[in-house]
């Protein structure tokens, strides 16, 4: 199927004095030229069509094409038995079925290439045929006719004369073009506040994320601890959930340091917001030996022991922390909403 | 009989009759549970006093050179008293401990002690007071566990690090989380409890012994699930083998383009 090498030699494919052409470059400039036909003289003498070649190679390749042909007949009667065969519309007979219809039709589709490109490379007569572009520009007469039958025709439809239906139509493909302009409103709504605070509120009682349990200081009170907290009220509002998810980590006494705000925590427990500041992943992975908080999107890493600050990644602010206390009950509630937006930074933000 | 028929009704009759069947029924609860602790209590203890010296034994072999002499720990490794046999039985039970080499993580390889070695070290350790006992079998049994409540729990809390299936994820500076693909149910009860490596605790109060095992339940579901493709990345479906096809495809028509519009090197019919 290589090119044939019957003769032993690679003759230039094109004449002496002609530049070597390279594949996706510009060809040379007479020939560019669209707009006026080049000189008579620079076209090559036509040829007549050499013979088709009747040797033993092209009889073989004659053979190969009619193979080619043959079997993409039978992958084609494939296709028609697999549609029949595999017509069972379940979950998972549409997987067998799929794999069968695509797979005879594209062996269908590149036999019949194959063949067809084998037939012109090895049986047909090898010849170069240049044939010229006609000019672009059509004849003086042409444009003149169309000038003409332009100006019967805006005559004829009293463009110019009927004010009424000129400006009308006018008026009419206005509100179209506005349409778009209109639509980009789906890009919205705006925000507004609602980025700025959460649905924590003073006395909200911290309860765990699928448990829904509330809980207090006693029950979580192994240090490295660490657990999934909701709102109580709002563990299944996935609109609150978005902003007031949070986690909270219990820590061995004195592991706390500043910045982290010491008199919103409760026996060594800290509670952070589980929204990355970066763009808003739940930033959940934490090492107890570290103290790493990791976001598992970008890599932001916060340090849990010292008010979340960023240690590392594209987050540019710690991750807010929670005001926690206990209540009567003695269990962990909220000492009021975020005292800043939690996630990410927003044009308003202030 | 004549003698219980003549005094069958003497005013007494009813209160002998009611001692007696205390009695009666003391007895039969003395022989059935009384005798059993006595008789077991001993080689009970004796069982463990067994082997918690074995264990002391194979600490001081294989332990004491990092943990030090007492279990109090040195420069090299923390103390173990007060980290419970579950957490023994969790290091040493998958091939973390004893310890290869010093690095980011300790890494899981064959266990080095056999399961009856683990279990004694774990009850020596366990034996010098505090933290989680090794769970039994009806505590890692998944039978009847709410697998949604599982998988609600895990998304919260497990999912970040050991990613939506378990397939394990990457942490910082060398760090890992394995994946949870050949775990066993008591090895993820007892990391939960003790919290391994950088893992965060998940106590028994905050995340109760049911709910642990609606846990392990939703890991173990997920291993009998479906996943279609060879390398799977996680379970995220046939993307491997799409991006295979779709690069092998791309260089196939590139090639078929490049063999239709070669030019032929052979001089069949007229060569100028």
């Amino acid at each position: 199927m290589t090119d044939s090498n019957v003769h032993g030699q690679h003759p230039e494919p094109e004449g002496p004095g002609a530049p070597h052409r390279v594949i996706g470059t510009p060809s040379p400039a007479e020939s560019r030229s669209m707009l006026a036909p080049a000189p008579e003289e620079e076209h090559p003498p036509a040829r007549e069509l050499p013979p088709a070649p009747d040797d033993e190679h092209a009889n073989n390749a004659a053979k190969l094409v009619a193979a080619c042909f043959i079997l993409a007949m039978l992958a084609g009667l494939g296709f028609i038995a697999c549609y029949f065969i595999f017509n069972d519309h379940s979950l998972s007979a549409v997987t067998r079925d799929n794999l069968a219809l695509g797979t005879t039709m594209a062996l269908a589709f590149l036999l019949l290439g194959a063949g067809a490109t084998i037939w012109v490379r090895h049986v047909m007569p090898k010849v170069e045929i240049a044939e010229d572009r006609h000019p672009l520009r059509s004849s003086d007469e042409a444009r003149a006719e169309f000038a003409e039958t332009f100006k019967e025709g805006a005559d004829a439809s009293g463009f110019v004369k009927r004010p009424l239906i000129r400006r009308s139509l006018i008026a009419a493909t206005v509100p179209v073009a506005l349409a778009p302009i209109v639509l980009l409103r789906d890009l919205g709504p705006l925000p507004y506040k609602s980025l700025d605070s959460t649905v924590w509120r003073k006395g909200m009682r911290l309860i765990v994320y699928g448990t829904n349990r509330p809980i207090t200081p006693a029950e979580f009170n192994t240090p490295g601890s660490m657990i999934t907290i909701a709102p109580e009220g709002f563990q299944n509002d996935f609109d609150a959930m978005a902003k007031a998810a949070v986690i909270i980590i219990k820590m061995a006494p004195g592991q706390l340091q500043p910045p982290t705000r010491m008199n919103w925590t409760v026996n060594d427990i800290v509670a952070y917001s589980k929204i990355c500041t970066h763009v808003g992943c739940p930033a959940a992975l934490y090492e107890q030996t570290t103290h790493h908080i990791l976001c598992p999107c970008h890599q932001s890493t916060f340090d849990a022991t010292r008010g979340a600050k960023v240690l590392f990644g594209p987050a540019t602010r710690p991750l807010p922390q929670l005001p926690i206390t206990t209540n009567a009950q003695g269990y962990l509630v909220a000492q009021s909403d975020f005292r800043e937006p939690v996630g990410p930074s927003f044009w308003e933000r202030s | 009989m004549s003698w219980i028929t003549a005094r069958r009704r003497h005013p007494a009759a009813g209160y002998v009759i009611l001692v007696l069947g205390l009695l009666l029924v003391g007895a039969i609860y003395a022989s059935v549970t009384g005798g059993g602790t006595s008789a077991s209590a001993a080689p009970q203890a004796t069982v463990a006093m067994h082997e918690i010296t074995t264990g002391r034994q194979i600490f001081l072999q294989d332990c004491q050179t990092c943990h030090g002499f007492y279990a109090q720990g040195t420069n090299e490794a923390p103390g173990l008293i007060g980290v419970g046999s579950a957490a023994v039985n969790f290091q040493v039970g998958t091939g973390r401990m004893p310890l290869a080499e010093q690095g980011p993580e300790a890494v899981q390889k064959p266990p080095r002690l056999t399961p009856k070695q683990t279990g004694e070290v774990a009850t020596y350790i366990g034996s010098l007071g505090g933290g989680p006992a090794v769970p039994t079998d009806a505590q890692v049994s998944t039978s009847g566990a709410n697998v949604g409540l599982g998988q609600q729990l895990f998304m919260a809390n497990c999912m970040a690090c050991h990613n939506f299936v378990g397939a394990g994820g990457a942490l910082t500076y060398g760090k890992f989380a394995p994946a949870l693909t050949q775990t066993t149910n008591r090895q993820i009860y007892e990391a939960m409890q003790t919290g391994p490596e950088a893992m965060p605790v998940f106590n028994d109060t905050t995340i109760t012994p049911s709910e642990k095992r609606d846990i392990i339940a939703y890991v173990t579901k997920t291993r009998t699930e479906p996943n279609p493709g060879g390398f799977s990345l996680g379970r995220v479906g046939t993307v491997t083998e799409g991006l295979v096809a779709f690069l092998g495809l791309l260089l196939f028509m590139v090639l078929m383009a490049m063999w239709i519009t070669g030019k032929k090197k052979g001089n069949h019919g007229a060569e100028s």
